[in-house]
């Protein structure tokens, strides 16, 4: 399983059939940072998350373990929200918090620009 | 899974046989500010995709968990066609924009 922010929501009317309903949302996923880490990806979410919500999901066939019917073409999914992700003293679910920090790759300053807000 | 554009069709008559009556597409991969990648994968249509249509398509062992697909030699399964998404409230992709 994986840390990752949710980023956007995804429509999508015309779906194999077992995926009626299951919301489809994309993420960023997170490293022990919570800067953003690798691509981008949708995953079915199994819990009611939005943007800006810090979530973890597992990848591959298991992620189709956690909609409704189990057997649908579904390679990520979202598991549950994470209220508190400790590393040392820092808390990765205050992140978007943070000010950009000196140092900072522009391309993690950008991502972190475009993060929504937490509603 | 990922999104990407259906940019074209596969045909191959000498295949597994389990492959029989599959319809194949090549698939561009964008990313999520809708940009196309340097990434093409073959896909298995489960949905009845057309071209240039925007997709989502599942891979590894996920993509034979169709009806379509169970038992079948495939990795990659085009399950849902795109209608839009939006990043944070702000619309990137809508299908039937004008």
């Amino acid at each position: 399983m994986y840390l990752a922010r949710v980023i956007g929501r995804v429509v999508a009317t015309t779906r194999s059939p077992g995926l009626e309903g299951v919301p489809l949302q994309w993420i960023q996923p997170l490293d022990e940072r919570g800067e953003g880490m690798g691509d981008t990806l949708v995953a079915a979410a199994a819990i009611s998350s939005g943007p800006g919500d810090l979530v973890h999901f597992v990848d591959g066939r298991e992620g189709a373990l956690a909609c409704p019917e189990p057997f649908v073409p579904v390679d990520a999914a979202i598991l549950g929200f994470v209220e508190e992700a400790a590393v040392g003293a820092k808390d990765l679910a205050d992140l978007e918090h943070r000010p950009a920090e000196e140092g900072d790759s522009t391309a993690a300053r950008e991502e972190r620009s475009h993060r929504p807000r937490r509603g | 899974m990922l999104i990407g554009k259906v940019v074209g069709s596969v045909v191959a008559t000498r295949k597994d046989e389990k492959l029989e009556n599959q319809k194949l597409l090549l698939v561009q991969v964008h990313d999520h500010n809708n940009v196309p990648k340097d990434q093409y994968v073959v896909a298995v249509d489960a949905v009845g995709a057309g071209m240039e249509e925007m997709v989502l398509y599942a891979t590894g062992s996920s993509a034979r968990q169709t009806s379509l697909t169970e038992n079948r030699p495939c990795d990659a399964v085009i399950m849902a066609v795109v209608d839009s998404w939006d990043l944070g409230g702000e619309n990137v992709y809508e299908k039937w924009a004008t």
